[in-house]
C-alpha cells in the first residue's frame, strides 16, 4: 500500500476521504457517503447531466473530454441495454492515482458509476480493474458486496423503484485494454484489440449497447459535484477546466507522491514546491507532464499552468496526471529507449505502424544506446515515430510516437554525443531510466 | 458491410476524389466508391464481404471535407454528400510507403523461393510505392515454418497480419479454425486447435493470403506462377460446378496440374472452392493413369497401339451388330455434355440400341416434368446467394454441395436471408437457420406431401422437436416467404418432387433446385443417357434396358457387348464381375478400375481437365470445360467414340456434323445460333478450299445440342466468354410416366470424398487419414 503525502496547497476533493478508512461502508456513510446518489435519484436525468456540464469536469483518463457532454451523447431510447463502464485499467507509466481511489474510497467509484447510470438511463455498471491491481480488486469486490448488502445496489435501490447492478471485472495485464474500445472487447471476453470508430461507445458500446466509459477519478469526482454543485467544482479550477486533479509526482523529486491540486496549478511550482525540488541538489533537465505518452518539456519550458488547455497550448498534454521530473544526470537516449520498450511490449499488434514501428524503434535504440549507433539512426527513429503519429488504429501509436519525437527533437545533442563518446556518456548509477524502472516495469 | 448493404435503398452521395466527381450510394465505403470509379486505393486487410479491420493502414487518404485532423482509412470511412477526398498527395503516398517499408523491415524477403512470388500483394505495393531501399539493419524475427494439415502450411515471418485468413475461415466458412495468439510484434496466426488444423481443409485461407505466409501442401515450392499456364475450367467433383483456374505445367507425361483456385472470382463461386476443387485435381497427375490401350490376349490385358485397340473394338461391335447381338452402353455423370450426347447418339444410331444408362443420382426426369410449363421456377446457384429465403430439404449440403452451402451461408450472413432447414440430422447449416425442423430419417417425401397440402402427412414428420403445430406454422411461414428458393436432396424423387413443385407453385416467386452428386449429373440426364428418354427427356419409341436390365441380360449370357465410358459397373453399379464372362466388354477410363480389369479392351481416356466441352451443374447452369493440356497416350472419350464408329465403317459425319463430307448450310437448318465453325466452313468453301473441321472437336457437336436439346438454346457468345449461362427446363417433355421407378445411386459425398473419383486423390485420402493424427513440425528448408 502506498504512503500518503500531503502539501498545504492541496485542495482535497476526490482525496478527502483518503486515509480515513472509507473503504469501510459505515465509515464511508459517516463521511457523507451515498448521499450524492440519493440526491441524484430525486433528480431528472437531464438535470444530472446539466450539473456535470456546469462543473466543467473533464475526463481524467487522459483525453480530457468534457464528461457532461459525453453523457449527453447517449441516446435516450435504445433497443439494447445501456451501460456505464468505469475504466480502472490504470497502466500509464507515471500514473498511480486510481489505485489510491480504489484503496481509500472505493464506494465513491460505485456511487459515481450509479449516478452516471442514472444520468444516461443505464441500469448496469462495470468497474474494470487493472489485472495487476490484485489487492485493489479485493477491496473493490468487498465494497460492491457491502453495498448490495445494504440495498444500495441491486433491486429497488434506496427504495427508489430503480434496480441497479454494479459488477467488478479484472483485467489480464495489458496497457492497451485501458483504451476504451479495447476495454469493451476485453470485458466481452475477447482479445484486447480496439474497435473501429465510429460508432463511438456512447452509441454502440458494450455488447452493442450505448455505453458511457469514464476514468475512475472522473467518476469519483461526480458525487462531490452532486453534493457541492457544479459551479463550486468549476470554480476550483480554471475556465473550461473544472475542479482538482490527482497529480502523480515521480522521478527525481524529493517528495514524490500523489497530490490533489486545482487544475491550472503551475508546473514549476508543482515540481519545486509540492515535489520539494530535484533530488541531490541536481538540476532539472526535462519533465514528462502527463504520463509517459505526452511530449516532454525541457527544464526551461515548465512555467505552465497545469490544465488541459494550457498544457496543450504549450505543446504537450495534461494526459493522465503523471508528472515525472528528469534530472541533468539522465541519459535521454536511455530514457527514450525505456519509453519505447514499454510501448513495444504493450502494443496490441493489431495495426502495422504501431506493431512494427515500436519494435523497430526499440531495436534501433537498443543498439544505438549500446554504442552501435549510426548517424542516420537519429533521423530514422524520428521518421519511424512520425509514421506512427496519427496513422495508427488507436492512440497507442501516438502515445508511443509523441515522447520519442519530442526527445529526438529536444535532445538531439545527446544522440550526437552518443555517437562520439561510446558508450553512453551519461550512464551513471541512479539515472532516471533506472530510477523509473519500477514504475515503467513491464 | 455486405454487398446488399452497398447501395441498397440508399440515396446517392456526390463526392469529389482527387478533383474527380463521383456519385455513389451514401453510406457506402469510400474504398468501394473509389474502386467503382476507377480510383484504386491500396489495401491489405480490406477484403470485400469480410468484416472491416482498419489494421494495415495502407488505404489512408486525406479527407478535406468534412475536414478530418488525421489521415483516414478509406476502408472504414463511409461516404456522405459533399465529401472531398485526396488519395494521391505526397503525404498520402509517403504514409503508404512507410507502411510497406516497416513491413519489409521484418519480412524475410525470400521472394525468389516464395510461392507467392510474382503474385504477391506486398511485392506489388513495394513496386508501386518504391520502398525497396531498406533503413532496417536489425536482425529479423525468425520462426520455423509449420505444417498444420496435409494441405495447409504456415510460414509466419512472411505473415503481415492482415487477418484475412482468420476472417474468411470464421465468417465465410463458419469454421473458425484460425485465430491470433500473443500481442504486439509477437502476434501470430495460429490454429485454434493448437498445433494443427481440424477443419474443412478448403484452402480458402491460403488463397486469400496476400503474401506467401499460408501455402498449400500440394503446390508449395513446386513452381513459380509465371511458369504455369493458367486455364479456367470447371471442377470435376460435385454437382455444383465451381469455376476454377488450373495452374498447369508441361511435364514428361504431357502436363501436370499444380494448382487450382478461383482468385479472379469469375464464375458462380466468387473465390470459393472446397478441398476437392482446390486440391483433388491430383487424381489426374497419378502415375498409374492408363496411358496405353490394352487388349486382352490369351486372357491377359496386353498393351497395344491405339490403332489395334480401336480396330478390335470396331470389328467386334460390327460383328455383334450384324449378328443381332445385344449391346449395353453405360455412360458417366462425369462426362461432358458433348460426350454424353455423342455416346447416346452413337448407341442409338450407330449401335442401334436404346440399352443405355448411367449412374443416376437424382430424379431429373421427374424434376423437369414437375416444372413443365414453368421454367421460371428453376433456381440457379447464383439464386442461392441472392434470394431472401431458402428452404433446404434433406441432405447435408456442407458435405455434398459445398458451394451451395457456401452461397446459402453467406447469403444469410451478408444479406440476412432467412434459412429454413428440414433434416433428420442436425447439419452444420442449422447454425445459419432461422428455423430448423428435425424429421425422422427417410421422411423427406412426407414433408413434400405435407407442404403440398396433405395434412395427413404431418403425423409421419412430426417429432419432439417439431410438433404438428410447429409444422403448420412453418408451412405458413414458408408460404408467405417472398422468392423462396427450395433446394432438395435426392431423398425426394417422383411424387415427392411433384409435391414440392406444387408447393413451390403456390409461393410467390419460389424456385426449386434438384440436388445431384456428380459434376455433370444434370447434363447427362439432359443429354438422354436413359434407355427410355432421348435428349431433352423425350420418350424413346421403345425403351431399352436400364442398368438392372443390362446386368440381368449379362447374367443370362445375353449381353453381346458392353461399352463402359467412365463408369465402374462392377464396383458400384451392381454388376457381378463373373456375369460379364460372355460379354465383350470395352472400358474407356483413366484408371484400371475393377471393371477395366475384367474388360476385353481398355481405352485410356482423358480426364475432364484434358478435354473440352460443357458441364451443366445441378441447378442447370451451363459452363465451359476447357482443356488444360494433354496427357500423352490418352484420348478424350469424345474422340474415342468417334474412332470406334469410324472403325465400324460408319460415316462419322452422321455423328459429328462437321466431320469430313459435311457442308455448311449458312445457318439455314441451325438457326441464328449457328456456330463459329460453320461460318469458317462457309468462308473456306467460298475460297474453294475444303472445310476441314476435326470430327474430334466436341464444340462441333455443341451446335447440334443447341439446336436439338430443349433448354440448351443459350447464348453461345456468353458461354464462350467463360460465363455461366442458364439452360432452362422449357420445352422438355411434360408427360412422363407418373413414376418411372428411378433407382438412384447418390454418391453421398463428404467433404473428403467424391463419388467414384475421390478414391484416386492422394490429397483427399491423406486428409481423411490425418483427421485424428497430429502433424509434426517440418523444418523450414
Ligand atoms: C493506449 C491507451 C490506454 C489508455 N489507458 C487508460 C487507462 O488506463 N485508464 C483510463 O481511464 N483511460 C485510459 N485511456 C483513455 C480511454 O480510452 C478513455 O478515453 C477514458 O477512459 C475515458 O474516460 P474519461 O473521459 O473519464 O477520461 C487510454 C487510452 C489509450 C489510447
Ligand atoms: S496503435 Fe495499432 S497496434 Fe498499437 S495498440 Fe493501437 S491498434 Fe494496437
Ligand atoms: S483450410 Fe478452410 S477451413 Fe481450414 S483453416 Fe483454412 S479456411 Fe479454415
Ligand atoms: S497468414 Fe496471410 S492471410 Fe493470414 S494474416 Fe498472415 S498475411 Fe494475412
Ligand atoms: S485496407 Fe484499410 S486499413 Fe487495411
Amino acid at each position: 500500500m502506498a504512503d500518503l503525502v500531503s502539501h498545504p496547497d492541496e485542495v482535497k476533493v476526490v482525496s478527502r476521504r483518503f486515509g480515513l478508512g472509507a473503504a469501510n461502508l459505515d465509515r464511508y456513510l459517516e463521511l457523507d457517503g451515498y448521499k450524492a446518489v440519493q440526491k441524484a435519484l430525486a433528480m431528472q436525468s437531464a438535470d444530472i447531466i446539466e450539473e456535470v456540464k456546469k462543473s466543467n469536469l473533464r475526463g481524467r483518463g487522459g483525453a480530457g473530454f468534457p464528461t457532461g457532454l459525453k453523457w449527453s451523447f447517449v441516446p435516450k431510447e435504445s433497443a439494447k441495454p445501456k451501460y456505464v463502464l468505469c475504466n480502472g485499467d490504470e497502466s500509464e507509466p507515471g500514473t498511480c492515482k486510481d489505485r489510491l481511489i480504489f484503496e481509500h474510497d472505493p464506494h465513491a467509484v460505485i456511487e459515481g458509476a450509479v449516478i452516471a447510470g442514472l444520468a444516461v438511463g443505464a441500469r448496469k455498471a462495470y468497474i474494470y480493474v487493472r489485472g495487476e491491481y490484485r489487492y485493489l480488486s479485493l477491496i473493490m469486490q468487498k465494497a460492491i458486496a457491502d453495498a448490495y448488502g445494504r440495498g444500495f445496489l441491486g433491486k429497488n435501490i434506496f427504495g427508489s423503484g430503480i434496480d441497479f447492478d454494479v459488477f467488478w471485472h479484472g483485467g489480464a495485464g495489458a496497457y492497451e485494454v485501458g483504451e476504451e474500445s479495447a476495454l469493451m472487447e476485453s470485458l466481452e471476453g475477447k482479445r484486447g484489440i480496439p474497435r473501429i470508430r465510429p460508432p463511438f461507445p456512447a452509441v454502440v458500446g458494450l455488447w452493442g449497447g450505448p455505453t458511457v466509459i469514464n476514468n475512475v477519478e472522473t467518476l469519483a469526482s461526480v458525487p462531490h459535484i452532486m453534493l457541492g454543485g457544479g459551479e463550486w467544482f468549476a470554480n476550483l479550477g480554471t475556465p473550461r477546466n473544472g475542479g482538482t486533479r490527482l497529480f502523480c509526482l515521480s522521478g527525481h523529486m524529493n517528495r514524490c507522491g500523489v497530490y490533489e491540486l486545482p487544475l491550472g496549478y503551475n508546473l514549476k511550482k508543482m515540481i519545486y514546491e509540492v515535489g520539494g525540488g530535484i533530488t541531490g541538489g541536481r538540476s532539472l533537465k526535462a519533465v514528462v507532464p502527463g504520463g509517459s505518452s505526452t511530449p516532454l518539456f525541457r527544464a526551461d519550458e515548465i512555467d505552465v499552468a497545469m490544465d488541459f488547455d494550457s498544457v496543450a497550448k504549450a505543446g504537450s498534454m495534461l494526459g493522465s496526471g503523471g508528472v515525472t521530473a528528469i534530472d541533468d544526470q539522465t541519459c535521454m537516449v536511455k530514457f527514450a529507449l525505456r519509453i519505447i520498450k514499454f510501448y513495444q511490449h504493450e502494443s496490441c499488434g493489431w495495426c502495422i505502424p504501431c506493431r512494427e514501428g515500436t519494435d523497430w524503434i526499440k531495436k534501433s535504440l537498443t543498439r544505438f544506446h549500446a554504442g552501435g549507433g549510426l548517424r542516420k539512426d537519429i533521423d530514422d527513429v524520428k521518421y519511424l515515430a512520425q509514421n506512427m503519429l496519427g496513422r495508427t488504429f488507436c492512440p497507442l501509436g501516438d502515445a508511443a510516437a509523441m515522447p520519442i519525437i519530442s526527445i529526438v527533437d529536444k535532445f538531439r545533442d545527446e544522440f550526437e554525443a552518443h555517437l562520439e563518446g561510446r558508450p553512453c556518456p551519461h550512464a551513471k548509477e541512479g539515472d532516471a531510466a533506472n530510477a523509473l524502472l519500477p514504475m515503467l516495469a513491464h | 458491410m455486405g454487398t446488399r448493404g452497398f447501395g441498397f435503398g440508399m440515396a446517392d452521395a456526390n463526392i469529389t476524389v482527387d478533383g474527380k466527381k463521383i456519385t455513389a450510394p451514401a453510406g457506402s465505403l469510400l474504398i468501394d466508391a473509389c474502386k467503382n470509379a476507377g480510383i484504386e486505393i491500396p489495401s491489405f486487410c480490406y477484403y470485400p464481404n469480410l468484416s472491416l479491420q482498419g489494421a494495415c493502414r495502407m488505404c489512408v487518404v486525406r479527407v478535406d471535407a468534412p475536414k478530418m485532423p488525421k489521415l483516414q482509412t478509406a476502408c472504414t470511412t463511409t461516404i456522405s454528400d459533399g465529401m472531398v477526398v485526396t488519395t494521391d498527395s505526397e503525404e498520402v503516398k509517403q504514409s503508404r510507403k512507410a507502411v510497406v517499408e516497416i513491413l519489409l523491415g521484418n519480412h524475410p524477403l525470400d521472394c525468389p523461393v516464395c510461392d507467392a512470388g510474382g503474385q504477391c500483394e506486398l511485392q506489388d505495393m513495394t513496386f508501386t510505392y518504391g520502398a525497396s531501399e531498406s533503413r532496417y539493419v536489425e536482425p529479423k524475427n525468425h520462426k520455423q515454418e509449420q505444417q498444420w494439415s496435409p494441405v495447409v502450411f504456415f510460414d509466419s515471418p512472411r505473415c503481415i497480419l492482415c487477418y484475412r485468413c482468420v476472417r474468411v475461415c470464421n465468417e465465410a466458412m463458419d469454421v473458425a479454425a484460425l485465430g491470433v495468439e500473443n500481442r504486439g510484434v509477437s502476434s501470430l496466426i495460429v490454429p485454434n486447435g493448437g498445433d494443427h488444423l481440424d477443419c474443412e481443409e478448403c484452402g480458402m485461407c491460403i488463397d486469400i493470403c496476400p503474401v506467401g505466409a499460408l501455402t498449400s501442401g500440394s503446390y508449395r515450392y513446386k513452381t513459380r506462377p509465371w511458369e504455369m499456364n493458367h486455364v479456367s475450367t470447371i471442377c470435376t467433383h460435385c454437382g455444383d460446378g465451381c469455376k476454377t483456374t488450373l495452374g498447369v505445367r508441361s511435364s514428361e507425361a504431357g502436363m501436370e496440374i499444380l494448382r487450382g483456385d478461383n482468385r479472379d472470382k469469375s464464375g458462380i463461386n466468387d473465390d470459393f472452392l472446397c478441398i476437392k476443387g482446390r486440391y483433388a485435381f491430383d487424381f489426374a497427375n497419378r502415375e498409374d493413369r492408363l496411358r496405353q490401350p490394352l487388349v486382352r490376349k490369351n486372357g491377359v490385358l496386353t498393351a497395344v497401339t491405339w490403332e489395334e485397340a480401336v480396330t478390335a473394338v470396331g470389328d467386334k461391335f460390327a460383328e455383334v451388330k450384324q449378328s443381332g447381338g445385344v449391346f449395353g452402353v453405360i455412360g458417366s455423370p462425369r462426362s461432358t455434355n458433348e460426350e454424353a450426347y455423342l455416346l447416346q447418339k452413337f448407341a442409338r444410331s450407330t449401335l442401334g440400341t436404346n440399352n443405355i444408362d448411367h449412374q443416376r443420382t437424382a430424379d431429373f426426369p421427374a424434376f423437369v416434368s414437375a416444372l413443365a410449363g414453368k421454367p421460371e421456377m428453376a433456381g440457379s446457384m447464383r439464386d442461392a446467394y441472392m434470394v431472401p429465403a431458402i428452404l433446404l430439404l434433406g441432405g447435408d449440403a456442407t458435405d455434398e454441395h459445398p458451394l451451395l452451402a457456401y452461397q446459402v451461408r453467406n447469403n444469410v450472413r451478408l444479406h440476412s436471408a432467412k434459412l429454413y432447414v428440414v433434416n433428420s440430422q442436425e447439419i452444420k447449416l442449422k447454425r445459419q437457420a432461422a428455423e430448423f425442423a428435425q424429421i425422422p430419417a427417410g421422411t423427406e417425401s412426407g414433408v413434400a406431401a405435407f407442404l403440398a397440402g396433405d395434412d395427413s402427412a404431418v403425423a409421419a414428420i412430426a417429432t419432439a422437436i417439431t410438433s404438428a403445430d410447429a409444422w403448420r406454422a412453418l408451412r405458413e411461414t414458408l408460404r408467405s416467404a417472398q422468392n423462396l428458393l427450395i433446394a432438395f436432396s435426392s431423398d425426394l424423387q417422383g411424387d415427392g418432387i411433384a409435391n414440392i413443385a406444387k408447393f413451390a407453385g403456390s409461393v410467390s416467386g419460389a424456385k426449386v433446385i434438384c440436388l445431384a452428386d456428380y459434376a455433370n449429373s444434370r447434363g447427362v440426364a439432359d443429354m438422354g443417357l436413359y434407355p427410355d428418354l432421348l435428349p431433352g427427356y423425350a420418350s424413346a419409341a421403345k425403351a431399352g434396358l436400364d442398368l438392372a436390365g443390362m446386368s440381368a441380360a449379362a447374367q443370362q449370357g445375353k449381353l453381346g457387348a458392353l461399352l463402359v465410358v467412365g463408369a465402374n459397373p462392377v464396383y458400384d453399379l451392381g454388376f457381378a464381375a463373373d456375369s460379364l464372362n460372355n460379354t465383350f466388354v470395352v472400358v474407356q477410363d483413366m484408371f484400371l478400375t475393377e471393371t477395366a480389369a475384367i474388360a476385353d479392351v481398355v481405352l485410356p481416356s482423358a480426364s475432364a481437365y484434358e478435354t473440352s466441352g460443357t458441364f451443366t451443374n445441378t441447378s442447370g447452369d451451363l459452363q465451359l470445360v476447357k482443356k488444360a493440356g494433354d496427357l500423352h497416350g490418352t484420348k478424350p472419350d469424345f474422340e474415342i467414340i468417334v474412332r470406334i464408329a469410324s472403325a465400324m465403317g460408319v460415316d462419322v459425319s452422321t455423328l459429328v456434323p462437321l466431320g469430313a463430307g459435311t457442308t455448311a448450310d449458312m445457318g439455314q437448318s441451325r438457326g441464328a445460333q449457328s456456330g463459329e465453325a460453320d461460318r469458317s466452313a462457309v468462308y473456306l468453301q467460298k475460297q474453294g478450299l475444303e472445310a476441314r473441321v476435326s470430327p474430334f472437336d466436341a464444340a462441333a457437336l455443341f451446335d447440334e445440342i443447341q439446336r436439338l436439346v430443349p433448354g440448351y438454346d443459350v447464348s453461345r457468345m456468353n458461354l464462350m466468354a467463360g460465363n455461366d449461362v442458364r439452360t432452362t427446363t422449357a420445352g422438355k417433355a411434360a408427360a412422363l410416366p407418373a413414376s418411372r421407378g428411378e433407382s438412384l445411386r447418390p454418391a453421398h459425398d463428404t467433404l473428403f470424398s467424391s463419388g467414384s473419383l475421390g478414391r484416386y486423390s492422394r490429397v483427399l485420402n491423406s486428409v481423411a487419414e490425418n483427421r485424428d493424427s497430429k502433424l509434426v513440425e517440418v523444418a523450414a528448408d
